[in-house]
């Protein structure tokens, strides 16, 4: 919200500097955003009228001026302005003036005329982004009156950014009250005068929703004069608070808004038919709005209607059949007090925010009514004149909100805030903001002023002496901490530390955003049901991943667009599926790498990495854990990844814990990849789990080592010939695979296997007898079960 | 005698200088020294002669045979010093060459500053939780004390599902989740992704919190301030200036937002805190009565503080990262300045 100096110090006359003024604002919890002029710097500009216009002799568009600025001489001025014309009042930058952005005002011909000095628009003193013609002022204006002195230019406009608890801030008197109490200064009554009827007119309003509505003031005004100005000085201060000057109608309840805080709303006198009504709308019902837009509404809505139609939204919008417009001179004018309750969240819901919407869902003083709309019609009627009707009030005492005492236990304020203070200073502050005490004991009672719509419970009076105390001098203490030692779980693997592991082996950390398109999702997991977004950003950001390979397949195709050559990315986080109509949400690890095995050197020859570049990468994992034993890569399928390169990852009771693949040819395209890519998805609980090891003895006695080739059927998966291996014997101590082959001189169809077994006996030293007898077995056995026998 | 001993000597020692390989030099020693080297036969001799002439000329004959001996070692070492030295030769290698091998990647900035800031809570004893991203409707509002309505919500652009569904909009549902399974006393943070309905130039639509909390039978908001203004200097490795002024939160009362003097501009007034000299980084309070009553902590007997930041925020200033938009476009130009 924008407040000014000069329309503050109508209500409280303070002296301190603005910057303390804006620090003592932020630190009472009224942040301040920003802190401007009223207008541009600028010198030499004075009030002057023009007396003559002539055409220019040699320009079509140029008018020859003279304009009085007082005393000397009239001036001799060029105008190009189309709304110059005689007698009207104009500011003038006369020679010597200096105009915003360094502009010098010189003495010059002007298509051959003299011209000493030159007329003003708004634009080119700084107080508008864009001018029409000239500014106009009225025509009682000073002449010769320097500008800014006229103006009251010379003033700061404050931003303010209000939280949703301060509605009471948000108006000039509101922040005023404010600054009168952390300065302690008392607040300038401003009494509006009374109003003069002078006719019976009157509209009857139906209060029906009175738990919505427990007050509403109006009164009838007839015979307003459409054609005044709104007053220079009015057109100032709207326009220091970011409001544009739309005529008086518009510009008096906006004044009024923005002065007390109260919104109010004209409606066409002549376009009400019968009684007003307030109550909630139809299931149905609709209304045409001012802003040309028609909402369908129901009987969440407050309406103001007449006997035959909706004529407004109470509390956030009028209505386009009930309107003013620039020819109504007759008009009723509301005043009321709507509960936050019914108007809260409907701005959200129909789109509508308006001033109006956001003061009375965060609450406006209900007391205030009268005060405001007497102010109202006092502007309207000095303004544009007009005969006012008697006053409607329809309250409902019963329904109209008021503040309860608020219990205070005095010794929980050092409980909370950890500081002791006196009952004499926490009872000045509560009197210095309106509030009343009673101290019936030690527990007080504290009612809050009608305007706060945030003082009900203990700890909102224990914030405001925090807050009048000052953050800044309240105490600050190390924490105490207890003193247990909290045990460390060995049985988890720490997640960063699979990070670095990671890191370790070349990959980057990736963080990709939880929702995705759909379309990458169908081709990657086409057979998963999606959790989709209501209101999402965009479309290509519209539902959520079900696998973490989306985001992470978008992010390498940027890469390798930006000519990076090989990608190596991880991704922690959470996948959401849906299954049988509920949604899972599981935390993963997601791998994705392509291009080179390793970066490009001088030494070896680069190759692209494989399969099993990236299976070592998990396996690096499951041993980081020593459990690597306890899985097992069975081959797999995935719809995301190629049949034939695809191995799921099994724990020990044969559940699921991941995949690694290449991603499927036949999606390539669709992620325009032009290389492998290799995907690894596993379940982050699974991999976490560590083992605690225990210790077992070390063997005395010398390993001995047999190596065979093995010739086999070229189906056959050589991890089965292992773990057979292992199983057939406990002198087998490790299987290490060292070479596959196929072609010359092994039978098509078939591969040869080369194993390095390393045999040990924990007891003694093996003689070659027994190592002969083992591996005659064995042979004889891979023979039987798997048709493998030793190469020749 | 003597003469052809010395002569034999001298053969030996043409030989040997003209022996240009070790094992050269081995058959020179063996056809002197070997069964039936020169020297052998020689000693062979001396049973020929008288018995009183024996000695001297055994004498003469080793004292020719040591000669050899010293050339020949003489031989052998310069021989293997020429060897070693032509080995260091060839096998010297140009140690400017990069190594070779897998190159280190790196953790996102995001995680290095939730590993910071983690590491800094740990160590006066916070655990660590986790929630849910997609949260119902009663954690991420109503039992912070948000209802329907509450103007409050329009500060969070909130993605839904449906109704009752959404992204949590901030990482404070985790206060009501752990408290709704553990007593106090409790010292907790909780870091993850949050999401608002958000995107433009200083907003992303996913970005990262981590929330804090602390419930006991003695918490205040001086306590509050001084887990604060520590951890921030902590963070920052510098000592920072901390300002505390009121704001408002639901979840909370007192309530405030933290700033910090610019440390871009040290407090002199810079674009990055718009010339206030000012940056916001956190906000926090003193958990209010109306969360403790949703989750039957009673909060005559309890009280405690909460706190939230942006991740991304103090990453920002921490490495004078200038665009919020980076943190997600995962460019490796951009992740790999982290590592």
């Amino acid at each position: 919200m924008l407040v000014n100096e000069a329309w503050l110090k109508e209500f409280v006359d303070y002296s301190i500097p603005t910057d303390e003024l804006t620090a003592k604002l932020t630190m009472a919890g009224l942040e301040v955003d920003s802190v401007a002029a009223a207008a541009a710097e600028f010198t030499g500009v004075v009030v002057g009228q023009v007396l003559s216009v002539e055409p220019h002799p040699n320009a079509d568009k140029l008018r020859l001026c003279k304009v009085s600025i007082g005393d000397a001489d009239a001036l001799d001025i060029v105008c190009g302005a189309s709304n110059v014309r005689v007698d009207l009042c104009i500011p003038v930058a006369t020679v010597g003036a200096v105009l915003p952005g360094d502009f010098k005002i010189k003495p010059s011909k002007l298509r051959g005329e003299p011209s000493n000095g030159m007329l003003c628009s708004e634009q080119e003193l700084g107080l508008a982004d864009s001018a029409d013609g000239l500014m106009e002022l009225p025509n009682d204006a000073p002449i010769g009156t320097d500008i800014r002195q006229y103006l009251q230019l010379d003033d700061t406009i404050i931003e303010v950014d209000l939280t949703p608890n301060r509605a009471d801030c948000l108006s000039i008197e509101g922040v005023a009250r404010e600054i009168a109490c952390f300065a302690g200064k008392a607040m300038t009554v401003n009494e509006a005068n009374k109003v003069k009827e002078t006719i019976d007119d009157k509209v009857n309003v139906v209060v029906e929703a009175i738990e919505d509505c427990p007050r509403y003031l109006g009164r009838v005004v007839k015979g307003l004069n459409r054609s005044a100005p709104t007053p220079i000085w009015m057109q100032e201060k709207l326009r220091r608070c970011g409001q544009r000057s739309l005529g008086p109608l518009v510009d008096v309840t906006n004044y009024v808004l923005l002065e007390l805080g109260q919104p109010l709303h004209a409606f066409d006198l002549n376009k009400i038919e019968g009684d007003i009504v307030v109550r909630r709308a139809n299931e149905g019902e609709t209304l045409a709005l001012l802003n040309e837009q028609t909402i369908e509404l129901d009987d969440d809505v407050l309406l103001i209607a007449d006997q035959t139609k909706s004529l407004a939204f109470a509390g956030v919008m009028g209505g386009e059949d009930s309107a003013v417009s620039d020819d109504t001179s007759d008009i009723f004018l509301e005043c009321a007090f709507f509960k936050p309750i019914t108007i809260a969240g409907k701005s959200r819901k129909f789109g509508l925010h308006t001033d109006a919407s956001h003061r009375f869902e965060r609450g406006v003083d209900p007391e205030l009514c009268y005060r405001a709309l007497d102010r109202a019609i006092e502007l309207l009627t000095a303004i544009a004149g007009g005969d006012v009707g008697p006053l409607t009030d329809e309250t409902s005492d019963a329904t109209l909100p008021k503040n309860q005492a608020v219990k205070l236990r005095f010794e929980r304020i050092q409980r909370v805030l950890g500081v002791e203070l006196n009952e004499e200073t926490v009872e000045s502050y509560f009197l210095s903001l309106g509030m009343q005490v009673e101290k019936p004991g030690s527990e007080w009672l504290v009612t809050a002023p009608s305007y706060r719509f945030d003082i009900s419970i203990e700890a909102d009076l224990i914030e405001e002496i925090a807050r009048l105390y000052g953050y800044d001098n309240l105490p600050q203490n190390s924490l105490n901490i207890s003193g247990s030692l909290m045990s460390v779980e060995e049985k988890t693997q720490p997640l960063d530390r699979i990070k670095d592991l990671l890191v370790d082996l070349g990959y980057q950390e990736a963080i990709t955003y939880s929702f995705t398109d759909e379309e990458a999702l169908n081709l990657l997991t086409p057979n998963v049901d999606v959790y989709r977004l209501q209101n999402p950003i965009s479309s290509d950001l519209s539902v959520m991943r079900t696998t973490l390979w989306a985001g992470l397949l978008k992010a390498m195709d940027a890469n390798i667009k930006r000519n990076e050559e090989s990608v190596r990315f991880f991704e922690t986080g959470l996948k959401f599926t849906v299954e049988q109509g509920e949604l899972k949400q599981q935390q993963v690890l997601s791998l994705l790498a392509t291009g080179k095995a390793q970066p490009e050197q001088w030494g070896e020859l680069t190759r692209a990495l494989d399969f099993y570049d990236i299976k070592h990468d998990v396996e690096s994992i499951l041993a980081l854990n020593g459990l690597a034993s306890e899985y097992q890569f069975k081959s797999g399928q995935h719809d995301a990844l190629h049949p034939g390169q695809t191995a799921e990852l099994i724990n020990k009771s044969g559940e699921h814990v991941g995949y690694i693949g290449l991603l499927h040819p036949a999606l390539e395209s669709h992620f325009d990849v032009k290389k492998p890519v290799y995907l690894v998805e596993l379940v982050q609980s699974e991999i976490q789990i560590k083992a605690i090891p225990v210790f077992e003895a070390m063997s005395k006695f010398p390993p001995v080592r047999r190596d065979l080739a093995l010739i086999m059927d070229e189906k056959v998966h050589v991890n089965e010939i292992v773990d057979y291996i292992y199983k057939q014997n406990n002198l087998v101590h490790e299987v290490i695979t060292f070479d596959i082959y196929q072609g010359k001189s092994i039978e098509t169809g078939r591969k040869s296997v080369a194993l390095g077994l390393i045999l040990q006996d924990k007891s003694k030293t093996l003689v070659e007898k027994e190592v002969e007898q083992l591996i005659n077995e064995l042979l004889e056995n891979l023979n039987n079960v798997f048709n493998a026998q030793l190469r020749e | 005698m003597e003469n052809s001993l010395q002569s034999i000597v001298e053969q030996a020692e043409k030989e040997l200088v003209a022996a240009d390989s070790l094992s050269i030099v081995e058959d020179i020693r063996v056809s002197y020294l070997g069964k039936k080297g020169v020297f052998t036969r020689q000693m062979k001799t001396l049973g020929k002669l008288p018995p009183e002439e024996r000695p001297k000329v055994g004498a003469t004959i080793n004292e020719a045979k040591q000669k050899f001996l010293v050339l020949l070692e003489q031989r052998k070492t310069h021989l293997e010093n020429e060897l070693l030295a032509q080995r260091l030769r060839e096998e010297t290698i140009d140690v400017t060459l990069p190594g070779r091998g897998q190159a280190v990647g790196g953790v996102h900035p995001v995680t290095r500053t939730m590993r910071r800031i983690e590491q800094i809570f740990n160590r006066i004893g916070f655990d660590v939780a986790m929630g849910p991203e997609v949260e119902d409707d009663f954690h991420n509002f109503e039992a912070l004390n948000i209802p329907a309505h509450h103007p409050a919500r329009a500060m969070h652009d909130t993605f839904y599902f449906d109704e009752h569904t959404l992204l949590r909009t901030h990482t404070s549902p985790v206060q009501i989740r752990v408290m709704e399974n553990q007593q106090p006393p409790l010292k907790v943070i909780a870091p993850g992704r949050v999401y608002r309905c958000d995107s433009d130039i200083t907003h992303t639509p996913m970005f990262h919190q981590v929330e804090g909390f602390v419930v006991d039978k003695n918490i205040n908001f001086a306590d509050l301030k001084g887990v604060i203004s520590e951890f921030l200097k902590a963070f920052f490795e510098k000592d920072v200036k901390v300002r505390f002024r009121p704001s408002y939160f639901p979840f909370t009362e007192p309530s405030a937002e933290v700033d910090i003097e610019c440390v871009m501009c040290e407090g002199e007034g810079c674009r990055v805190c718009s010339q206030t000299g000012w940056l916001e980084v956190l906000g926090c309070g003193m958990i209010h009565p109306e969360v403790f009553r949703h989750i039957n902590i009673d909060s005559d007997e309890f009280t405690g503080f909460a706190f939230g930041m942006g991740v991304e925020r103090l990453t920002m200033l921490r490495y004078k990262i200038n665009d919020l938009r980076l943190f997600f476009e995962n460019d490796l130009k951009f992740l790999r300045q982290f590592n």
